[in-house]
């Protein structure tokens, strides 16, 4: 399919965004952006949650329509009305999910891809043209291999691999590295960086990560609140600069500094097994010892086995065999053992584990204590005036942004609803705290909020476990790391010892 | 042997006979269902496609005299109740469990309302092969006497398999019902793609129930179909959504109903009841099985409602 009559220009090609505005409703998501990406060049696309990027990047590949203002590819407007057009002009994009087909090979997921599937697909050609292709690729895959059964670091290969088998020359990466071992995104980045600088490719990467920024990028927009907040060569800005320009004049919590020592053992984990759903062994007879006043990272790709033991800690998942201990005594993970040991979790992806979406925030806050007094009488005959006064303090004690009480929380944006668990889990005295990445997805403002509730519980005396999949987070509040690997427990130093590349290397199983 | 009583062999015979006679509605009822639950979608109302497949081709088949007109006609109404189905399921928040038991219903209702006047005349059946020749032994070719029909459904299941991995079509069903997000980043509808998995196994399943009025047992009637197009929705998952392992279940499944009136024929008349309830008893016992609560199942489409 051609959209208009000059073939794509050859080689990498730029793309500007000129005068960008999107409406939804009242919402002004985009407000008069300009991105100008030029040809041959690695642009990084900063800015927090919320900040337009994915709207941004969704004009350019015609998921959506702007309200006004036009795109250039190759310096010619072109008019984008749906990805397939994107497509015919050599734009491509890997999202931040993966999109590709679980239950299907890493070969039928390519040939898939194309525009041109053939109405019989005769494999013994297409494994041939499959070989030759990666044969000039600088990433290895299996092209034979189920992708629910390849690490989360070749998936994200297959996605990148996929965009350029459909010859793609423009690429948009949505936060590319989220779910890889620093080492890998180096790997990918690096390669990536390379076709760029040989004129092969360009590359748009939208990311939060400044590291990555400083390594690969050649320039930088950064975007706030839907206006473009800053824009220029990355070497001439620093890390500091680019952060202050993103979040603005907004105030961050400041953490407390990390006091006192580990006490007595708290959280005791003994040769604990957990399946996963297909029943395979997930997690594998991990034994661990959390102490008060310490926090333990367990650090690991996606995928290891560290949902399976979160979900066991929090009563979602049963263990096949071992034990858990709290305080010395035998604990299974019900309402009682909870509420005795002042047991308090973050899970991840807390909308889902954590909230009941339709009700109200009030209601989601009081879930730990609904029916006990002041919140209820006699056990059974709710008082609802008592759960808005409550709800009313923890909305302003933890700043959550909501327009009531009454607003069902699945109204709420990501940060506001990890707040409103923060408000209900820590607001009592804590003396477990398991977390599993409590920051995924968030905003600065957020995850400063939620970094320093969790070393402030941690200096009250709780024995903290955060599971983590940013090495980032967990180096900076973790007393201890644990590395998780294939649902062991593959490596654990003093978090001030740990040597990076070590970890690294235990993360990606070496 | 040479008056022709073969004993106690009477009934291995039979359930072979059986396995082929009684399965073919299964077998097309429960690839058709495949079809639809490898896209990502769950028919229920298979049940009342079946009745009215098996109304409409008796209908058809004694209008004009031409039994595989009728089975057409069975295809034809079974994709235009798939279309419906799908129809009905492309409105945002619609349920299609709910939908399917709600078709199900309605598909039944209408072919008794329409099909009273067809309880009386005979319409002219489907021919056999004769695959018994050999034999003097009369049991042996009653049993081996085989419609045409089943001999498609059992070429079907390998050409789907095949079908699932090399076309192009196949490729698309198994996306839209492993992961819709990857279907549309491709630029595909997910919902046409689910409209014509549905209308397909609405027309395999129409063809299911046309076997029943036209061949075997061979009448229009309101208690033609005792739940064969719903054990069959229940037989997909029992094969793992594998058209081979469907083929193979419905053979069993035909083989197990026809156990009772097998056992009657030699004159075990204890337990009749029980021995017909066999398939039923089977489904429960391999369900019981094959599930459990630790688990998902392998092999179940990843958007699959009941699954997800």
């Amino acid at each position: 399919m051609i959209i208009g009559e000059p073939p794509p220009p050859s080689g990498a090609f730029g793309v500007d965004a000129i005068a960008m505005t999107m409406r939804f409703g009242d919402f002004l998501a985009l407000d008069n952006v300009e991105l100008k990406v030029r040809p041959g060049s690695f642009h990084a696309l900063l800015g927090e949650n919320g900040a337009g990027k994915s709207t941004l990047v969704k004009c350019i590949m015609g998921y959506y329509h702007a309200t006004e203002g036009d795109i250039l590819v190759g310096d010619r407007e072109q008019a984008i009305a749906n990805p397939k057009d994107a497509h015919a002009l050599g734009l491509g994009m890997v999202y931040q999910h993966f999109t590709l087909v679980p239950a299907m090979t890493v070969a039928e997921n390519l040939v898939l891809a194309r525009d041109d599937v053939p109405p019989v697909v005769n494999w013994t050609n297409e494994m041939k043209e499959l070989e030759a292709f990666l044969a000039r690729m600088p990433f290895k895959v299996p092209l034979g291999a189920k992708v629910s059964d390849i690490s989360a670091g070749e998936r994200q290969k297959c996605e990148i691999l996929k965009q350029l088998y459909l010859k793609r020359r423009f690429l948009i990466l949505d936060e590319p590295t989220s779910v890889l071992t620093p080492a890998e995104a180096d790997e990918v980045l690096g390669m990536l960086r390379d076709m760029v600088v040989k004129g092969e490719l360009t590359i748009l990467m939208i990311t939060h990560k400044f590291r990555e920024v400083m390594a690969f990028a050649d320039d930088v927009t950064i975007l706030r609140r839907g206006k473009v907040a800053g824009a220029g060569k990355v070497s001439e800005l620093t890390p500091d600069a680019m952060a202050r320009t993103m979040i603005g004049a907004e105030e961050l919590t400041m953490q407390p500094a990390r006091t006192g020592e580990a006490g007595r053992a708290r959280l005791e984990l003994e040769k604990v097994r957990a399946l996963d759903d297909a029943g395979a062994v997930a997690v594998h007879d991990v034994s661990l010892t959390v102490r008060a006043g310490e926090i333990v990272g367990i650090a690991g790709v996606s995928g290891n086995g560290q949902r399976q033991l979160v979900e066991v800690l929090a009563g979602q998942r049963e263990a096949e065999s071992g034990e858990v201990r709290v305080a010395g005594a035998s604990y299974h993970a019900n309402r009682e053992e909870m509420r005795r040991h002042r047991m308090s979790l973050l899970p991840e992806e807390p909308l889902k584990n954590a909230c009941v979406g339709g009700m109200s925030v009030a209601d989601n806050i009081a879930f730990r204590e609904f029916d006990r007094a002041p919140f209820a009488s006699g056990g059974w005959w709710l008082n609802r005036s008592a759960f808005r006064d409550d709800a009313r303090k923890k909305i302003a004690q933890y700043k959550i942004r909501t327009r009531t009480p009454e607003t069902p929380i699945s109204a709420l944006s990501g940060g506001n609803v990890q707040r409103a668990v923060l408000a209900r889990e820590l607001a009592g005295d804590v003396e477990v705290l398991i977390a599993a990445n409590p920051c995924f997805g968030l905003d600065f403002a957020a995850v400063a909020q939620i970094h320093a509730e969790i070393m402030a519980a941690r200096n009250r005396g709780a024995a903290v476990l955060l599971v983590s999949e940013d090495l980032d987070e967990l180096l900076e509040l973790s007393d201890r790391l644990v590395v998780m690997f294939h649902g062991e427990f593959v490596y654990e130093a003093r978090t001030s010892e740990a040597d990076l590349t070590v970890v690294g290397r235990h993360m990606a199983g070496h | 042997m040479a008056d022709g009583s073969i004993g106690l062999w009477t009934v291995p015979l039979a359930v072979l006979g059986g396995a082929i006679r009684v399965s073919t509605p299964f077998l097309f009822v429960s690839l058709g269902e495949c079809i639809t639950e490898r896209s990502g979608r769950i028919n229920l109302g298979l049940e009342g496609t079946l009745v009215m497949g098996a109304m409409s081709a008796y209908g058809i088949s004694y209008l004009t005299g031409s039994p595989w007109l009728g089975v057409l006609a069975a295809g034809i109404t079974g994709a235009l109740l798939g279309a419906l189905h799908a129809g009905i399921c492309s409105l945002p928040r619609v349920n299609d469990v709910a939908v399917g038991i709600a078709l199900m219903l309605f598909g039944t209702g209408l072919a008794f309302y329409l099909g009273k006047p067809l309880i009386e005349p005979t319409a002219p059946r489907l021919p056999a092969i004769d695959f018994g020749w050999w034999s003097d032994i009369p049991q042996v070719r009653a049993a081996l006497r085989v419609n045409v029909l089943f001999l498609i459904g059992v070429a079907l299941a390998p050409i789907l398999y095949w079908a699932f991995r090399t076309t192009r079509w196949g490729l698309l069903i198994r996306t839209a019902g492993e992961s819709s997000d990857a279907a549309r980043a491709m630029g595909n509808s997910v919902l046409l793609i689910r409209l014509r998995a549905t209308m397909v196994g609405g027309f395999l399943a129409g063809i299911g129930g046309s076997f029943l009025s036209l061949f075997y047992p061979g009448s229009w009637n309101e208690g033609l179909s005792s739940g064969q197009g719903i054990t069959a929705v229940a037989l997909v998952i029992f094969a793992r959504w594998d058209p081979m392992l469907c083929l193979w279940a419905s053979l069993a499944f035909g083989g197990a109903a026809a156990l009772g009136p097998a056992l009657q024929s030699v004159g075990v008349t204890s337990g009749y009841h029980l021995f017909n309830a066999a398939p039923y008893i089977l489904t429960l016992a391999i369900m019981i099985i094959t599930c459990s609560p630790k688990r998902t199942l392998t092999g179940a489409p990843a958007e699959l409602s009941i699954t997800r």
